[in-house]
């Protein structure tokens, strides 16, 4: 029993008295492995390789050394779009995680009000970041005029794209918008999974409802925080079709987050090289990220989580 | 998963965990109906106040769009934004979009299920290894790979063909198919696996006579989810292909925006349009959508 699957762990002590009959060959999963591997993991490798490289798109790849690297180090322009990326999905984490775990504690009661409205958020899950992005556009632009209609309403002011932090907020208030029935769906099956002894025995206690959630809710809920935090922070870190289409990195370069300096490096001034430097820097991040999450959470959370799913 | 039946296994938790059954409504009213509920009550507005827009300035003329009240009721509704849309070359983009949705829905189940089969059922180290590979390949954004993959897919000789979008994006569609299958899967007991060897089965007949008819939710929850990740994608289109014939809607919406400028009611009738396909999609199948992400989060 000293090298069971950690996906199979608690019951892998029943498995091994029945011993390997009827277990399929581990070969089945090469054609999977391996198409994975040349469109996702090998690629990987020829961005950090091509982070060394000075590449037009025309012509072979040439060698450079450290050069991209040292140039990215020095480059300001890098640095702010690390920073504007920072805070994006920081204020992105600060907004989608509250909204997403209250209203998914909330639509984790089975009520059928509950699960119309659990319906009505879905929505906008199901158009494109384009498309949304292009919803936003319109709704913002001056011409058209919703936002000035509502803007005076909520504070708004009908400029807002014209200002630099008018113009992030609006990115993440935009990723929010449609990311946020994912996170609330995750948070919904995690509260459901919630064991009711648990409250139960509270009530018995006289902990009031506050007290619950917050002795209870919250803390059976790390994992799935986890879970929804990382995936929130590298979807954040990865915005690009919303910058793209609402403010093409403006105004001036005041939205230009990482992915979209990496894009227009790349695939405007064909600096592709370079821009493979970009990308791996984006990697190393997001990974960075989601492992120190990973083992603030505990050790185990991943496993527990994946147990789960 | 709504799929488990079982009770959960046990864990460092050290409650029993009976299932939650259809209790937790009534243990949340105090808390749930004044914060959460009216907290709900506001997102609401705040989803449906675009929507809204988007569908009834769709349906206006571009001079009560631009020069009137954009919340109002179309006075005069006419479909002529759609017609619009209709005659810019969109049938061509959802031909398109369909085909790259269909045969990316294709790969990532034919590469998926083995992988997924293959993690639940054995215990040997490269399984093991395979698995959390693929654990890792959630966190691999697609923005990492486009430059490798541009020169990978010219290489290949597939540059501005719809393969160019399909094989990639079924790729990155796979980590979250193996384990949302995987998790499926494991809900299969292994007591029906023992009845099943004891009769001879070989591992091909336990696939198919027994881990996928069981596993139905899960496939059903992996192939809408890819065949939206194909629908909605943005960036493989956007780099990996060029000409006209090859466009899909996403591309296509983005162009529009340029084509019709000022003409707000058409670039929404637009997204109107690509949108509706995959709207029918969730009418019929919203169960299987939802319960296999809200299993993500689950535990």
């Amino acid at each position: 029993m000293s090298h069971h699957t950690p996906v199979a762990k608690t019951r892998g002590d029943r498995k091994a008295a029945v011993g390997n009959v009827g277990r399929p060959p581990v070969s089945w999963a090469l054609p999977g492995i391996v198409f994975f591997a040349v469109f996702a993991i090998i690629p990987l490798g020829i961005a950090v390789y091509l982070s060394f490289c000075d590449w037009d798109g025309l012509n072979s790849p040439s060698l450079t050394g450290l050069d991209n690297w040292s140039r990215l180090f020095k480059d300001s322009e890098f640095g702010q779009a690390a920073w504007l990326s920072l805070l994006l999905t920081t204020i992105s984490w600060v907004f989608q995680t509250p909204v997403a775990l209250l209203l998914g504690v909330w639509a984790a009661g089975r009520q059928r009000s509950r699960a119309v409205l659990s319906a009505i958020f879905f929505i906008p899950l199901l158009l494109s970041t384009t498309a949304i992005a292009m919803l936003f556009h319109a709704l913002l632009d001056p011409n058209f005029g919703v936002i000035k209609e509502i803007g005076p309403w909520i504070g708004v002011d009908p400029n807002v794209m014209g200002s630099s932090t008018g113009a992030l907020l609006v990115v993440a208030f935009v990723g929010g918008w449609q990311f946020m029935p994912f996170h609330t769906l995750i948070y919904q099956g995690g509260a459901r999974q919630i064991p009711e002894v648990l409250y139960q025995a509270a009530s018995i206690d006289g902990a009031g409802m506050v007290r619950q959630f917050f002795h209870i809710t919250l803390p059976q809920l790390r994992h799935t925080m986890t879970t929804s935090s990382v995936l929130m922070i590298v979807g954040s870190l990865t915005y690009f079709d919303t910058v793209l289409i609402m403010t093409k990195g403006g105004p001036g370069t005041d939205t230009t987050i990482l992915p979209y300096l990496m894009y227009r490096t790349g695939f405007q001034t064909y600096d592709l090289g370079y821009a493979a430097a970009i990308a791996t820097a984006l990697v190393v991040v997001a990974t960075g990220i989601s492992l120190i999450m990973v083992r603030l959470s505990g050790f185990g959370s991943m496993r527990s989580t994946r147990e789960g799913m | 998963m709504s799929t488990d039946t079982r009770p959960a296994a046990p864990r460092q938790r050290s409650a029993p965990a009976p299932r939650p059954g259809r209790g937790p409504a009534r243990r949340r009213k105090p808390f749930g109906n004044p914060v959460a509920g009216v907290g709900s009550l506001i997102w609401l507005v705040i989803v449906l106040v675009p929507l809204y827009t988007l569908v009834s300035a769709s349906l206006m003329r571009q001079d009560q769009a631009l020069n009137g009240d954009p919340l109002a009721i179309p006075t005069d509704p006419t479909l002529e934004n759609y017609n619009t849309v209709l005659d810019s070359g969109f049938l061509t983009l959802l031909g398109n979009t369909a085909i790259v949705a269909v045969v990316t829905v294709v790969l990532v189940l034919v590469f998926s299920v083995p992988v997924a089969y293959v993690a639940v059922r054995t215990r040997s180290r490269l399984s093991s290894l395979a698995f959390r590979t693929f654990l890792l390949g959630v966190a691999i954004p697609a923005q990492a790979v486009i430059v490798p993959l541009y020169l990978l897919i010219g290489k290949m000789g597939l540059y501005d063909t719809l393969w160019a979008i399909i094989l990639p994006t079924a790729a990155f569609a796979m980590p979250v198919a193996v384990l949302v299958l995987s998790g499926t899967m494991r809900d299969v007991s292994e007591e029906m696996y023992e009845a099943m060897s004891l009769d001879g089965a070989s591992p091909v007949r336990m696939l198919w006579q027994l881990a996928v008819p069981l596993s139905r939710a899960g496939i059903s929850t992996v192939a809408i989810f890819s065949a939206l990740q194909a629908w909605n994608g943005f960036l493989f289109p956007l780099i990996l292909t060029q000409s006209e014939e090859n466009r899909v809607l996403t591309l296509g919406l983005f162009n529009f925006m340029t084509q019709f400028g000022v003409n707000i009611p058409a670039v929404l009738a637009a997204i109107v349009l690509s949108v509706v396909p995959i709207f029918a999609v969730y009418l019929v199948a919203r169960r299987a959508l939802v319960n296999g992400l809200m299993g993500v989060g689950g535990k």
